[in-house]
């Protein structure tokens, strides 16, 4: 659905992308994934066809975004970052002059225009003026917008962004159910969001792809060491010094509540020592109410590709 | 062709919707009318070889109004644009960018043209109230009116290009204002000048306005406007397509 060569983009003393090649195939979810300036915005502002590329090609749909626009944007959908909206304009016709825009008429957009509003819970605002609603609800007319026509492929820049926690969710369900009709690259800062909605998540750095996987894959690539917690309560032994002498334990973190010690255990990297605590609790009689694995996160593969010194 | 038909109903929808356009129809009611009445007050006070079509469209008022409306009209269409960010949806619709410009342009002229039509509404009620003779003849009645719509086209066209360059309304309206003020008094470098070259004095006479009114008040229809206005707007388009494209993909 899209297909990205070598596509590189400069500004004025930087280069914001470089060198960059992906796919995205039909049916896919893909998170797209980086740090702030770190060229997804100007990716996906180049494949909608909205700036053209410095070197490279970009295609969706088989449609060159440059040279065969019009055709390439007639499969796309595009919600962008800001959400630029007509603010003198009210929500159905807003939603009623972008469908004939991209082509619909008569009883088809009237059918289509219900459709979006429906599907985006926009019912109760319908002949509001867009100033007066709030964050939540224009970023539901964004994307009802970009839905109208019912395009192949839908790219949404942070489609999350100021939403409270409600809408997040609800966003979210959203953003997964329409995955089954539609292709869609979807870029974000919230990981867990990324965890549940996409099949894969492409990572960029600098402009260059970091990584590209399935989040289980990425997750389970990450090679920093993890950590066991435990929450005991340990008599008269001092938990710090006998959890450090187990093998592969490389420090403690304790303290000390009512009684109960709260310890955070460093362990080296793809070894789980539950068992070998375990059984220096039994030995020792110690009471034990926590111990738990914690697992590596998307968040954490994100700080370790993305990290930078400076 | 219904894509622009779809783009030019959003873009005058602008003018309607915006308490600017209802401010600028009022303040331009106000001076028409001015200007009609003291055109009949001066021909009741002595006889006169005017008409009230000639006195009308050369009177300061009618000036007035003409030079300061343009800015007014065009400031927002591209500027806002930029300003809203909405020329990233926009642009990123199956739409072409000349389609874009063309619909600008059009709303904008014909709002402008809408705003004469009380004036050519007072002369038709004039002359059918009994006044012929003090009208003019039909032909004397139109001229003047088609002299405006293309020199409007010109100032229009101006006035988008100012509003392409730009994403703040007033800058875009004062650059706006300086192009058409500007080219208005072009024909005063005769007299700064002081030469009597004749080249000079041909090349100015392009954009007289004022001669250009004097001649088609009196319905003496002048073919060179015709020519040169419309050509002259094609190219401030063309620029203005240029200069849209450009800052778009700078963003």
């Amino acid at each position: 659905m899209i297909k990205v060569e070598q596509l590189t983009k400069k500004y004025p003393g930087v280069v914001a992308i470089h060198d960059l090649s992906f796919e995205v195939e039909k049916g896919e979810i893909v998170g797209f994934l980086g740090p702030n300036g770190a060229g997804k915005s100007t990716t996906m502002r180049i494949l909608s066809s909205f700036m053209p590329p410095t070197f490279g090609r970009a295609y969706i749909a088989g449609h060159d975004v440059f040279r065969d626009s019009l055709k390439a944007r007639r499969h796309l959908g595009y919600l962008p970052e800001s959400v630029p909206l007509y603010r003198d304009m009210r929500v159905n016709e807003y939603l009623r002059y972008r469908g004939s825009l991209k082509g619909l008429s008569g009883r088809k957009l009237r059918s289509r225009a219900e459709a979006v509003k429906e599907l985006c819970s926009l019912r109760e605002v319908e002949n509001k003026l867009i100033a007066g609603l709030s964050k939540g609800y224009r970023q539901r007319v964004g994307l009802a917008e970009a839905l109208i026509h019912e395009p192949d492929l839908l790219i949404l820049d942070e489609p999350t962004l100021g939403l409270d926690p409600n809408q997040i969710r609800h966003a979210r369900e959203l953003i997964k159910s329409l995955g089954k009709r539609h292709t869609i690259l979807l870029s974000t800062h919230i990981l867990s969001e990324v965890e549940v909605t996409c099949s894969r998540v492409i990572i960029i750095h600098r402009g260059k792809i970091e990584a590209s996987d399935t989040p289980e894959n990425l997750v389970g690539r990450i090679r920093t060491s993890g950590t066991v917690r435990l929450e005991a309560r340990t008599g008269s032994d001092d938990p710090v010094e006998r959890l450090e002498r187990i093998a592969g334990v490389k420090n403690v973190a304790a303290n000390q509540e009512d009684g109960w010690h709260r310890c955070s255990i460093r362990v080296e990297a793809n070894s789980d020592l539950r068992e070998d605590i375990f059984r220096l609790a039994v030995e020792r009689c110690w009471t034990i109410r926590e111990l738990t694995q914690e697992r590596a996160t998307l968040e954490d593969v994100f700080v370790e590709l993305t990290h930078t010194d400076n | 062709m219904k894509r622009l038909f779809t783009l030019l109903q959003r873009e005058l929808s602008v003018f309607y919707y915006s308490t600017i356009a209802y401010i600028v129809l009022f303040l331009f009611l106000i001076l028409n009318g001015l200007s009609f009445w003291f055109a009949i007050a001066l021909l009741n006070r002595a006889p006169s070889e005017n008409t009230v079509v000639q006195v009308f469209f050369n009177s300061a008022f009618f000036w007035i109004a003409y030079l300061l409306v343009f800015s007014v009209i065009t400031m927002r269409s591209f500027a806002e644009e930029f300003k809203l960010g909405t020329i990233e949806t926009l642009m990123t619709a199956p739409v072409h960018d000349w389609e874009v410009v063309a619909s600008k342009f059009l709303a904008a002229l014909l709002f402008y043209l809408s705003l004469w039509l009380p004036s050519l509404l007072y002369f038709l009620i004039f002359g059918w109230l009994g006044n012929r003779s003090a009208i003019g003849s039909t032909a004397q009645v139109w001229a003047p009116y088609l002299l405006l719509l293309v020199m409007g086209m010109f100032n229009v066209a101006l006035g988008c290009l100012a509003s392409a360059m730009t994403s703040d309304q007033i800058v875009a309206a004062m650059i706006s204002l300086m192009l058409t003020i500007g080219f208005f008094f072009v024909t005063l470098i005769n007299y700064v000048v002081n030469s009597s070259s004749p080249l000079l004095r041909e090349i100015t006479a392009y954009v007289a306005q004022l001669d250009h009114m004097d001649s088609f008040s009196r319905g003496v229809v002048d073919s060179r406007v015709f020519v040169f206005y419309p050509s002259m707007t094609f190219l401030l388009l063309f620029i203005t397509y240029q200069v849209f494209q450009y800052r778009r993909w700078k963003v």
